[in-house]
Order: structure tokens, then sequence, then C-alpha cells
């Protein structure tokens, strides 16, 4: 068997950021390969080139499939091709039916008229090749995930399918959802079909994989063949994570008194789907002055429970009790949890952290709207003297602080939402990403203010994706997974591989 | 703190007239755009326009769009939008004909029962869009429906009054002259003259404070530039109108609920919410601000100046008929997106909407005089609402 993908030296760059550096991947005809990396190493970047969502021209390097090298301009002609691409997130139209949604944009039809009978046909057919018994009128939104993630391969398989990628097909399935799906992916490859897998299941790797190629910090580092020998998951750990760390983070000498804040017995249910519980009753504490991080992969849970605990923004049902200090409180409402001093950073701060239409001052004393005025009239000296002091503290780089914060880079918009939340006077700050879509510079700037704040005696909790900045910046650290805090450690134990040892390991028991 | 890069933020641009009009261009666009209008349609009337009597009637016929004008950019900026103010005016107005015509109540408890009717109707329509996170497009459409119904149920098809003569001069009073003057109400000038100066006052306060705690401010020249010609725009107007009945008592109110208007969504912590709420509900709501609760007292606030607006129709016709308020809505939503203010909620000012309002005004009352058909009437409106809404989005996204 020779190989049908080859990518030789693909390059890609976004403004002032590379995110792939001369990758090179070559797919051999019939196998199944994975790919793994941590998060932000580039496996859905390179993806996305071989798909054509970034089109040729915007990378530079070759793709060649099937001996021919191939631009491509679009989807639309990496689907031509039979490149067919299933995303992380589901791309389901809830309420159409399933038929509806398998020939979404691919209908079955004649000059624009639909034929019912040829679509519905077709979808019984493709159904059974996945495995699934049910109607094809039956709506999306009545199907649970691992049933939507099968609906997204019969999609798949309705477009003439010679390479299926899977971007971490199994990330919101349950374990018997996943089994079922490898074996399909199995029966797949026994028809002949190829495939290319991204996880960070080491254990599915080493099930399904016949070849692992290991990404890191946009480059390839090696791809190994496991038909011959086993999997050497110690190996792939230390590949995924084994970067130099260099001196990226300030000098933090902690000072760490009692503790302050303490969680116990948190659950929570899922917004939508009211019997899935999505945090299962997770107990920490932060001391005063401490730096703790929450470690995991996207989607263990961290943001909800942030976001839970900071005035039930998210999910239903919460049980649990909160501590300060060692006294109970109650964080029902955002209003009360400010007041009680805990700010909560969002990790997407377009969506939930500033009102971009709207000037810098007014974003920073939004929280805390008492402290510029008196009787509900704002004195916008004050006001503006707030905003101008925090320019001046933690750098934010604008002309004057009447622009509005859409027009600030995110570097710049992260620090309108630090200050904030510093200027709403906390005594515990929940920093979720801080420092996702900064460039460097701001990034250190960042890390300098939040060991300046830990000195200063608050309590910081850092939800981090990059394994480094918790590495560099916490005292101790929790990793999360799928809703429960797995395990504790202090950072002079932790090392990258034993968190993703423990991450790796969690799903298998 | 002890970062690796230390870039000075750049200074403050330097605002010199030119660069700070491009700035302002959408504030002083509205008005240049409307002393255009004005300007246009006083020639093309040969001088009917600003005539001192039709000056007052074109304040008189607007006076109740521009009230209701005032809540509704509220209630847009909040994110929403109330198309049932037009019904509830008719309704509140047929209300008011029952409790003082027909059961003859005095008009002060009369009056304040009507207010009270809106706060309760627009109490009742944000209680399913606050809470219950209905669109507010569906719920005030159906209140539209309903007041509409309720108002031809009330009167019982027929129109009722007329009003007694207390109550009429809440529409068709003027302030009283006690100065006395021959040809001139000498009151009503020196009004004018006193709030033409206070604002000029009020404007160079502002910019010494600006300058006091370091913010860039206009330039001085422009600044006094401009307050002049605003000054003698005041004083001019008030002038024509003295030389006619003096000014409309209705003309006091609305200018007295335009500042504190003015002054809610400028400066108080209850206006800053609700532009947070329409720039980004969710941010406003990680920030500890209850926003449904403000979502519901827009509401509230709409009903209450869509009562006020249907009193001071009715008192204006002397009758409240079944057809009071037919399309007002529409004039007021477009009075607030001509001048400004955003459909996706977050954006827009009090002057503004006023602005919006008075040029709908202006070019309604001009196309009449000018003998313009009913037909061509709205077909320029029309346009000129979508060109002024599409020449904000273009400058926008350039």
């Amino acid at each position: 068997m020779g190989s049908i993908l080859e990518m030789k030296g693909i390059t890609k760059r976004f403004t002032g950021v590379v995110a792939l550096k001369d990758v090179n991947l070559v797919v051999q005809a019939g196998e199944i390969h994975a790919i793994c990396g941590e998060n932000g190493a580039g496996k859905s970047t390179l993806m996305k080139v071989l798909s054509g969502v970034h089109p040729h021209g915007t990378y530079e390097g070759e793709i060649h499939f099937e001996g021919r090298e191939l631009q491509f301009d679009s989807i639309r002609d990496s689907e031509k091709q039979g490149i067919i691409i299933i995303h992380q997130e589901l791309a389901l139209v809830p309420l159409m039916s399933i038929a509806e949604n398998i020939f979404l944009g691919n209908e079955e039809a004649r000059l624009g008229v639909i034929d019912p009978d040829a679509t519905y046909r077709r979808t019984v057919e493709l159904l059974k090749k996945v495995g699934l018994n049910e109607s094809p009128d039956e709506l999306i939104t009545n199907l649970g995930v691992g049933k939507q993630q099968l609906i997204e391969i019969a999609k798949a398989l309705s477009k003439k399918v010679k390479l299926l990628i899977l971007d971490e097909p199994t990330a919101s399935l349950n374990e018997t959802d996943s089994q079922a799906l490898l074996d399909l992916l199995r029966e797949f490859k026994a028809h002949g079909m190829t495939m290319i897998m991204i996880s960070h299941k080491l254990n599915e790797i080493a099930s399904i994989a016949d070849s692992v190629t290991v990404l890191r910090d946009g480059s390839t580092v090696q791809t190994m063949d496991c038909r011959d020998a086993p999997v050497n998951e110690d190996l792939i750990i230390r590949h995924m994570v084994g970067r130099e760390m260099a001196d990226r983070y300030p000098h933090h000498d902690p000072d760490i008194g009692e503790t302050v804040f303490e969680v116990k017995d948190w659950t929570v249910f899922h917004e939508h789907h009211a019997d899935r519980k999505f945090i299962k009753g997770v107990s920490f504490h932060v001391r005063r002055g401490e730096i703790l991080g929450i470690a995991g992969l996207m989607g263990s849970g961290r943001t909800e429970l942030a976001m839970s605990l900071f005035g039930r923004s998210y999910g239903r049902h919460i049980t649990g009790q909160v501590r300060l200090r060692g006294k109970e409180i109650d964080v029902s409402t955002v209003g009360k949890a400010i007041d009680l001093g805990i700010a909560y950073l969002t990790e997407d701060r377009k969506g939930y952290g500033l009102v971009l239409e709207n000037e810098i001052k007014h974003n920073i004393s939004l929280a805390n709207l008492s402290g510029v005025s008196r009787f509900g009239i704002i004195n916008e000296e004050k006001e503006y003297a707030v905003a101008k002091d925090y320019q001046k503290k933690i750098n934010i780089r604008c002309p004057d602080v009447f622009q509005y914060v859409s027009n600030l880079s995110g570097g710049n918009q992260q620090k309108v939402v630090l200050s904030k939340w510093l200027f709403a006077g906390p005594d515990i700050l929940i920093l979720d990403e801080p420092t996702r879509g900064i460039d460097v510079g701001a990034k250190y700037e960042i890390y300098c203010l939040i060991t300046q704040l830990a000195k200063e005696g608050k309590c910081i909790i850092l939800i981090s994706s990059e394994m480094p900045e918790l590495l560099g910046m916490t005292d101790r650290l929790y990793v999360m997974n799928e809703g429960e805090l797995i395990a504790e450690m202090n950072t002079s134990d932790a090392s990258q591989e034993n968190i993703m040892r423990a991450i790796v390991t969690a799903g298998r028991d | 703190m002890n970062s690796t890069v230390n870039v000075v933020a750049p200074a403050a641009e330097k605002l010199t007239v030119p660069n700070f009009m491009k700035k302002n261009l959408r504030e002083y666009g509205m008005l240049i755009s409307l002393a255009v209008i004005m300007g246009f349609f006083q020639y093309m009337t040969n001088g009917t326009l600003m005539q001192p009597l039709n000056l007052t009637n074109l304040l008189l016929q607007n006076s109740y769009i521009v009230i209701m004008a005032l809540a509704m950019l509220l209630v847009i900026v909040a994110g929403h939008i109330d198309l049932s103010v037009g019904s509830v005016a008719g309704f509140i107005g047929g209300l008011a004909a029952i409790l003082m015509v027909e059961l003859r109540w005095h008009y002060v408890p009369a009056t304040l029962v009507c207010l009270l009717a809106g706060a309760l109707i627009g109490g009742i329509q944000g209680y399913f869009v606050a809470f219950h996170r209905m669109p507010s497009f569906i719920v005030t459409l159906g209140g539209m429906l309903v007041f509409r119904g309720a108002t031809l149920a009330l009167l019982n098809g027929q129109s009722i009054g007329p009003f007694p003569p207390e109550f009429q001069l809440l529409s068709s009073g003027f302030i009283p002259d006690p100065l006395g003057g021959e040809s001139v109400r000498t009151t009503s000038l020196l009004l004018g003259g006193v709030v033409a100066i206070t604002l000029f006052y009020m404007s160079m306060r502002e910019r010494a404070n600006k300058l006091h705690y370091g913010a860039a401010t206009e330039p001085l020249g422009f600044l006094i530039g401009k307050n002049v010609a605003f000054s003698a725009a005041i004083i001019y107007l008030c002038y024509l109108l003295s030389t006619y009945k003096g000014l409309p008592n209705v003309l006091v109110i609305m200018f007295v609920l335009m500042m504190i208007f003015d002054f809610i969504t400028n400066r108080t912590t209850i206006g800053r919410r609700i532009y947070a709420l329409g720039g980004n509900e969710k941010a406003a709501r990680l920030s500890g601000i209850k926003t449904d609760r403000l979502s519901f007292y827009t509401f509230i606030t709409m009903g209450v100046l869509a009562a006020l607006a249907g009193l001071v129709f009715a008192a204006r016709l002397n009758t409240a008929t079944p057809k009071g308020g037919v399309g007002f809505e529409l004039d007021v939503i477009a009075a607030c997106f001509i001048g400004g203010a955003s459909a996706t909620g977050g954006v827009g000012r009090v002057t503004g909407a006023v602005i919006g309002a008075f040029i709908m005004g202006v070019m309604n009352n001009g196309m009449s005089i000018v003998g313009l058909g009913i037909d061509y009437q709205q077909v320029i409106k029309g346009v000129v609402l979508v060109a002024a809404v599409f020449v904000d989005i273009y400058n926008k996204n350039k």
C-alpha cells in the first residue's frame, strides 16, 4: 500500500503568529492515522489547510493526494476530491430532520426541486451503514450527542469519501458511544477507507490507530508506526509536551496564608440537558496569596465550574457549599458574588466580558458603578480618573479612555476586562484563560499583574489550557476531567507529563 | 511592574477643528441635516415654514411624537422595540375622555390615573419581555392589537369631547406673560434667552471640567462658535414664537422631559446600565447588573410617556377618537433610527431621537404646505429613513 496523502512543508501564518512551521504528514492508504498534540499545537489548523478552509495561497507547502498535487480554494474543492472533515463541534441544524441534515447543501434534487423519495431511500441506506436505527424524519434535537456524531458520519458518507478526517470524534461521547464509534471506524477501515483522527485519548489511539503523528507548537515532532510495536504512551506524552521551559514567567515568591475560599461538593447539571450532571461533586480550596491552577482539556468543565460559582451564571440544580473565611456564603446572584469579593474573568472576553461599542472608561466602571456615583448619578470626573489610573497602572495602550473598546487589540481588551474586575475590589479572582489570544508581550504583563495581586494577599484561581502557563505561574494545581477534579498536586511536584497522564488515564477506569 | 515591553501610550491626538468635526460627524451631521431640511422648505414654501403661526403648529403637531421618542430610545437602546405605543396613546386618550367628559372627574386625578394606567400597560408588556424572555416585537405587536381594540370598545366607536378647558391648556395653552408686551411676549423671549445662556454656560463648564481632569476637549473656538450659533438659533426661534402667542406649554414639558432623559442616559447608573444591557447583555449580567429588571423599567417608562403623549394628543384635538394614535409607533420608531439608534441595541442618544423626530416633523409640515400629496409624502419619508440608516451603517463599516 502506498501513501494516499502527503503534506509537505506546510507553513501557515496568522497575523503575527506562526501556527504551523514546516509540517510534514504522510498518510498511507487504508490506515487510521492518529494526530495528537496539546491544545494549540496546530492540529486543527493543519486539518483546515488540508480541507480547504484555509485556501491555497494562504499557506506555504504542497498537498499531494493520490499522487497529484492539489490546490483547494474552498471546502467544496476538497470534498470533490473525496476529503471529508467532521469537525469537533457538530454542525447539525437541530430543528431539521436527519434526512434534511444529511443532505444539507448537497440535496438530492433536480433543478432545485428536492426529491423526497431519493432523499429518504438514501438516508435509510446511510443510517444502516453507521448502524443507526432511527427514522430519517426524526429531528436532530431529539437525538443524543452520540447519535448526532453518527449522523455527522453518515453525512460524510453521503459524499464520495476517500479520506475521512475526524476531529476529536469521541470528545463529547460517553464510554459506550465511544466504543461503538471506534468499532464503526474499524469497519470502515476493513472496507478500505483511509481516516485521520485527532484525539487526546491515548487509550483510544492505542486501540485503533495504525500510525501516530505528534504535533507540538506547530511542528511535526515524529510519526510512529504502531502496527509492529504497541504505542509507547510515555513517548507520545513526552513528545506532546516536551518543549523548553524558557524564562517566560515572572519570579514569584509565594507568601501563602490561611484558607480563604472553600467549595464543597459542588454539583451542577447541564444547562440544557437537565439530566446530565456536568460538575460532579467538586471540592477545593484556595488560600490567601495563593495562585491556584486548574488544568484540564477543553470541555472538562472548568469554565462551567467557575461560572456556576459566580452567581449561578451556568447550569441548573446547583448544590453544594461555598465558604469564605470559614463562613458559608450565598453566591446565588452575580451581584452577591461581587459584593462578597469574588470576580470572574471570562474566557470569552468579546462574548461575555466587554461591551465592545462602548468607551473604555464605561467598561472599567461597569461592575462597580456605585464606586463612581452618588445617589445613582455618575461622577464623570471620578470615572475618568479611575479609568486613567488603570490605563497607567496596567499599561492599556490607547490614546485616551474615551476610545471604544472595539478599537483595541486583544491584549489591551483583556487589560480593560482585568481593570473592570480590579476596580470591583475582589479578594478572590477567578481568571479563565486570561492570556488566550494575546501576544507574548502582553502575556508577560498580565503574568506580572497576577503575581502582584497574589503578593497583595488576594486568592487567584487560574484556569488555563496552556500547561506551561500553569506550571510557570501557580503554586498548587488541580486537574479537572469530565466534571471532576481528578488530581491535586503542588506545582513543584507537577510536570506536564504527570498532568497529561492524569488526564489520559482518567477516562480509562 | 518589571515588564520587558514598555511602550508608552501614544499621546492623545491633538483635536483640531476638522479632526474633531470628523469624529463627531454623527452628532453634528444630524443637526446640520435638520437645518438644511428646514432651509430647503423655508425656501420652497416662500417663508411659510418659519412663520410664527406655522412654527407653533409644527411644535404642537410633533410634541407627542417627541415625547414618545424619548422613552422609545431607552427601549431601543436596551435592545427591544415597542410597537404598541400608538394604540396605547389612543387608548389613554379614550380613557381620559371617559373620566373627564363622561364621569366628570377633575382633570388632575384623571391625568394621574391615565399616567398610572400607562405605567401598568407598560409594566404588563415589560413583564413578558423581561422576565419571560418573549421577543418584544411579538409582545408589543399583540399589545398594539389589544389596545386598538380596547380603544374602540371603550369609546364605543364614537368620538368623545370636548375636554374641560383647563385640560385643553395642556396642548393649546401658552406660558403666561406677566411682563406683558406690545407685539412680543416678553416672558417667552426672556425664557428662551435664559435657556440659551444656561446651555452655553453648562457646555463651557463641562469643558473646563474636562480640562481639569485632563481629558481631551473640543477646540475652544469651535465650542464657542457652536454655542453661539446654537444659542442664536434658540433665541431666534423663541423670538418667532413670541411674536405669535409665546412658548406653548407642551414645548416646556417636552424640553424638561428631554433634559431629564438626556441626564438619565448620560449621567446616571441606570442609563449606563441600559446601554451595557443593549450592547452586550451577557457581559452586563456577569458584571452584576440585573438585566431583566432593567428591561422591565424601560417598558414602564415607555408606558407612562405613551400615556402622556395620548393625553397631549387628545387635548390638542379636544376629543378622543377611536382612530387616535394610529401609526404613531412608526413615526416614533423612525425618529429614533433616523436619530442614530442602533436596531441591535446599545447605541443611540436622546438628542438624536429628538432631532430625528423634528426631521420627520419638518418634512411632514413642509411637504403639506408645498402641496405634495400624502402618497408621495410617505414615499419620501420612507426613503429618508432608509437613507439615514444606510449612511450611518456605511460610515461605521468604512
